[in-house]
């Protein structure tokens, strides 16, 4: 390699070495930000603001969903393995919203320590299968009451 | 699998949205080969023509 | 070494793209189309999402190229800044709208899928948000190509900022593991237990292979008209078209 060339390597590769650093202090400061949600046991904790609009996250609880077909307003609550979170919300539900499905709602607490959402969307994980297999599987896992992608990363 | 035809085209109720995604990337992809060769076609006349001798 | 000299020579390159696009167009073309119909037609329903997820067999396949096509357009960009090759320089031209559309098709398939699934057409979440810069990046080298007039100038400030933008890739990659996002994690990269059935997984497979030459196919069209409009001055192109 000639000594302009290697010049040149050094320049490209040094600018982009620069960049890469300040892309990364970038967003480890924007991180806190995207798509940010709390889980039931935090918000019984009371580690949650009042009074402030927020998203929450956790598994729709079997059982739990209560649907009032004369004005859409639909009730149910979210749990991690530790606490539970009663939520209601007026509006279209994603298909994928069911019981035992992982949703991030957005909303804010009122008085009574319910959940109001006004957005309520739904997580898939990255598994794909047919029914058939879906209903083999279910036997031999031990179903984990907050699955790896529905836990908050901090 | 599909049971018949009639339910492969209904594709569970989600036929807008899975042929609406489909119909989409057949344009992108046909834009994509016809593109560059109207364009080709274009310059090579030109080269004949001599139009860029100036 | 030889040989890649001839191939960096623009005549030579010419004359023998054509073949080569041809080369990749016709597997890339039956690939593509047998993983689509396996995956429309062959594939079993998902046990969540029913047949909304055979959006998966356009989507993964375009999401996967937005990044290769990038990612090959960096590799580009440092052989044209470092050893100046006019080929590499016409290459990340010619890949950039190809790979731009590719990735205009995997936000707007990924939008149609969340629709339904999700309940909202768009999120601000990291792997949405970070794929979206990805065809801002994509649009943005293609601007500087069409800002800048002398070709040879532009195709050094478009090699530039393919080099810096890849820094984006991995980002979008590991989107899905860093934060929080709406997006699931990955299912085909993922080690361990297989999180797809064969039946799902071969035809998409195919498919992103056959997608992955037609994009090579694609790009080499491009890089024929491009290379062609440079030399348009030349006395082998006239003598190429002379003759016809």
């Amino acid at each position: 390699m000639t000594r302009t060339r290697r010049r040149r390597l050094m320049l490209v590769g040094g600018l982009f070495v620069g960049l890469a650093a300040a892309t990364a202090l970038a967003l480890t400061a924007f991180s806190e930000n995207i798509l940010y949600f709390y889980q039931p046991s935090e918000i019984v904790a009371g580690d949650v603001p009042t009074h402030t609009r927020f998203r929450i996250g956790g598994l729709v609880e079997n059982g739990s969903v209560d649907r009032n077909s004369d004005d859409l307003l639909v009730r149910f609550t979210l749990a991690d393995c530790q606490a539970s979170v009663p939520v209601q919300f007026r509006g279209t539900l994603p298909d994928l919203f069911r019981e035992g499905q992982g949703i991030v709602a957005y909303g804010e607490l009122n008085e009574s320590g319910q959940f109001v959402a006004d957005e309520v969307l739904a997580k898939h994980d990255e598994n794909y299968m047919s029914p058939d297999v879906a209903d083999a599987m279910k036997d031999e896992s031990g179903e984990s009451c907050m699955p790896t992608n529905m836990q908050a990363k901090r | 699998m599909h049971e018949s035809w009639q339910q492969f085209w209904a594709m569970g109720g989600y036929a807008p949205y899975v042929w609406g995604s489909y119909a989409i990337a057949a344009i992108v992809i046909v834009g994509n080969i016809v593109t560059p060769v109207l364009v080709h076609r274009h310059i090579a006349r030109r080269i004949k023509n001599e139009e860029y001798d100036d | 070494m030889l040989w890649l000299h001839r191939f960096g020579s623009l005549p030579y390159f010419y004359r023998v793209s054509r073949p080569i696009a041809i080369a990749l167009a016709v597997p890339g073309v039956l690939l593509a189309a047998y993983g689509v119909y396996g995956g429309l037609v062959n594939a079993p329903v998902d046990y969540q999402q029913g047949d909304a997820f055979r959006i998966l067999y356009i989507h993964v396949p375009s999401a996967w190229l937005s990044l290769f096509g990038y990612t090959s357009m960096a590799i580009a960009g440092v052989v044209a800044l470092v050893w100046r090759l006019k080929l590499a320089e016409i290459f990340l031209v010619a890949a950039a709208p190809v790979g731009a559309s590719f990735t205009f098709l995997a936000l707007v398939t990924g939008a149609i899928w969340g629709k339904p699934m999700w309940g909202t057409w768009w999120v601000w979440d990291a792997r949405l948000t970070s794929e979206l810069i990805l065809l801002f990046l994509y649009l943005g080298v293609i601007a500087l190509h069409n800002a800048i007039e002398s070709p040879r100038t532009a195709a050094r400030a478009c090699a530039l900022l393919s080099v810096v933008g890849v820094i984006n890739v991995p980002i979008i990659h590991y989107s899905v593991e860093w934060w929080n996002t709406l997006h699931q994690g990955p299912t085909v990269t993922r080690f361990g237990r297989p999180a797809m059935e064969m039946d799902m997984l071969w035809p998409l497979l195919c498919a992103a292979l056959g997608f992955t030459l037609m994009f090579g196919w694609l790009t080499l069209w491009n890089m024929r008209a491009q290379l062609l409009w440079r030399e348009r001055r030349s006395r082998w192109a006239k003598k190429v078209f002379s003759d016809a």
